[in-house]
């Protein structure tokens, strides 16, 4: 293992831990505030990809593409807010359990025969295509470098939004006690739906800058999803903070174990065995660190602050 | 999680006669169902309704912690996969003896859950949910890198189990007999459970986990005991699985088939154990259905969940439990 590929792979882990918080961000907030568990929230973030996939071909600018899709998951979102969501807000986590899974078999199948099975990508922007040099000489794509700086002006722009404005000091509030915030004098309809059109912004705009460098594929929410459950357990539930740690955490252990999980086998173990043991072990790698990390703190890493 | 709860038929006293008698018929009904195909009935009948005899299995398991217990466990899909690869990595090393092939199937997933369920239980309502779901796919990814058995592709079997050397699984309609029977003993055993000491500590939990607490005994450990018993009970639906389909893939496990599995249980009613019986075979029925009408079969099922979830509550059994109501008052 070179020293070049280990900055690669951390700054790979890195990026990787960064998608995974945009769109943990969101389906924890939706959650914090409105105790709502959204299944579906994978979906826009695959939704988001596919419309970058056709409003970037149409347009033939990468920013251009960026933004209708963005305007178009925001749409989206907020039609199956009013279709589905506001309905189960007052139900028990297992209805909104349900009729989400629901809602993703059909977003599924519908991705399917409207883009095709078959998996589509997005050119990286021609001002993103080059490769940036670092130390050493090693090289890396910009795009890249685009998305982390990206991931984190969002996530900055989140913690201004939460921890220093009046929306935020709402929300806050929301999440600790709706009902209070509500006898406040509140409209707590306007804000839920001011935060889930928020959380399916982040998950869509997760999706679109996902796009150039991951292929578009039905079903690839569902994946996304499940990380972004496993980041929020370990973080913390309902905490923007958590799950920014635990998107780094999740983000650098999954990609560092896939590529050197195999050498360090091999230090102790004959190369075949260490490859199949070190496939199977690498990719099952974050759920050991989350077990680890609920066995020591059963809350998350940083659980929110006021939830019981 | 209390509000999963609540809102469960079992919450409100249930019609006893009505829970003593419809598992009789329901187990009556299906009994006679190889009749109905020998008087010609389609014979694919058969077939499905083995599967979702198997899965009623799996269903009826999930049920105890689920309902039962008010735990909503979203990785049960893991113990049917371990039950599957057991028999399918063992008929695929020689092994075909059941006698050999189940106890260690159960010992297995008795383990994965004895472990994974003290993991979980750590935590309650929606963290659970996530972590369950978190195993489950952990498993999942286990079954897709094992690449010795299939990988990915999964794992086409040659032969099926054998009883002490006889081909006990060759027969359909003695295939069907053996599922039925295995679901009755099941349902018999859950039954028995919910009944015991055990299964009020367990029920009386999940509507007040710290006035049980308080009375003395341990919350937890009764807990993790109904999941380790409901994990080994799906891994006989796993095995059974196995044996019908002579193929096992990673897609046993997936998330999705755990969502399903849950669905079975809403879909027949919460807690009722019987419900999950009905909500498996009815679950497969729709699914059967729909597929054969179109390609595109989840583009009407998904809707489907979405506006069960939204009409109606209390499932199948409330359904029936309201109409009953209805008509008494």
């Amino acid at each position: 293992m070179t020293t070049s590929l280990l900055i690669v792979q951390l700054l790979n882990g890195l990026q990787f831990g960064i998608l995974l918080f945009l769109v943990a961000a969101g389906l924890t907030l939706v959650f914090g505030v409105m105790d709502f568990i959204n299944l579906a929230h994978g979906v826009q973030y695959m939704l988001g990809a596919y419309l970058a996939v056709t409003f970037v071909g149409l347009t033939g600018s990468f920013m251009l593409g960026l933004v209708l899709a963005l305007a178009a998951a925001l749409l989206l979102g907020l039609a199956f807010e009013f279709l589905v969501f506001r309905h189960l807000y007052e139900r028990d986590h297992l209805d909104q359990v349900l009729a989400t899974f629901g809602l993703i078999l059909l977003l599924n199948q519908a991705v399917k025969m409207i883009w095709g099975a078959a998996p589509l990508s997005v050119p990286v922007p021609e001002f993103l295509s080059g490769n940036v040099q670092l130390l050493g000489g090693v090289l890396y794509p910009t795009y890249r470098f685009a998305l982390i700086g990206a991931g984190l002006g969002v996530g900055a722009l989140l913690w201004f939004v939460v921890e220093k404005t009046r929306t935020g000091m709402l929300l806050r509030a929301g999440a600790s006690n709706a009902p209070m915030v509500s006898a406040l004098g509140v409209d707590i309809r306007k804000l839920f739906m001011v935060v889930f059109a928020f959380g399916t912004m982040l998950a869509g705009f997760a999706g679109v800058m996902a796009a150039p460098i991951l292929s578009v594929e039905p079903g690839m929410g569902d994946t996304v999803l499940i990380l972004a459950f496993v980041v929020i357990v370990v973080g913390g539930i309902g905490s923007i903070r958590g799950a920014f740690v635990g998107a780094l955490i999740v983000g650098l252990v999954d990609t560092l174990g896939r590529s050197f999980m195999n050498d360090l086998l091999r230090l102790f173990m004959a190369p075949a065995s260490a490859r199949a043991t070190g496939a199977a072990l690498s990719s099952m790698l974050i759920y050991l660190v989350m077990a680890a990390v609920l066995f020591v703190r059963p809350e998350g890493l940083l659980p929110a602050k006021g939830r019981s | 999680m209390s509000a999963v709860t609540t809102s469960s038929p079992i919450a409100r006293p249930a019609a006893p006669a009505m829970r003593r008698l419809a598992p009789l018929v329901i187990l009556g009904l299906l009994a006679l169902l190889p009749l109905a195909t020998a008087l010609g009935l389609p014979s694919h009948w058969l077939t499905l309704v083995t599967r979702a005899m198997i899965f009623a299995i799996a269903a009826l398991s999930l049920d105890l912690i689920l309902g039962v217990g008010g735990l909503v466990s979203f990785g049960h899909a893991a113990f049917i996969g371990i039950g599957a690869y057991g028999a399918g990595i063992l008929i695929t090393e020689g092994q075909t003896e059941l006698l050999v092939a189940l106890p260690a199937i159960l010992i297995v997933c008795a383990v994965f859950a004895a472990v994974t369920g003290y993991v979980s239980l750590r935590t309650r309502g929606v963290a659970f949910i996530m972590i369950t779901l978190a195993f489950g796919q952990m498993a999942f990814y286990f079954a897709q890198a094992l690449s010795a058995y299939g990988g990915d592709d999964g794992l086409t079997l040659y032969e099926k189990s054998t009883f002490l050397g006889r081909e006990i699984f060759a027969n359909r309609t003695g295939f069907y007999y053996i599922a039925l029977g295995t679901l009755a003993v099941c349902y018999w055993l859950a039954r028995r459970l919910v009944a015991s000491r055990f299964g009020r500590v367990l029920r009386a939990a999940r509507e007040n986990a710290v006035r049980v607490t308080v009375t003395g005994y341990d919350v937890d450990h009764v807990r993790l005991g109904a999941y380790v018993i409901s994990g080994m009970m799906a891994g006989i639906s796993g095995f059974l699985l196995a044996n019908q389909t002579d193929f096992v893939s990673p897609a046993f496990m997936s998330w999705q088939r755990s969502g399903e599995l849950i669905f079975m249980v809403v879909l027949g009613g919460v807690g009722s154990l019987y419900g999950a019986i009905v909500g498996a075979i009815a679950l497969l029925a729709v699914e059967d259905v729909l597929s054969g009408l179109t390609q595109n079969w989840k583009a009407i099922f998904g809707p489907l969940i979405v506006l069960f979830v939204l009409f109606t509550r209390g499932g199948i059994a409330g359904l029936m439990a309201k109409l009953r109501g209805s008509r008494d008052g």
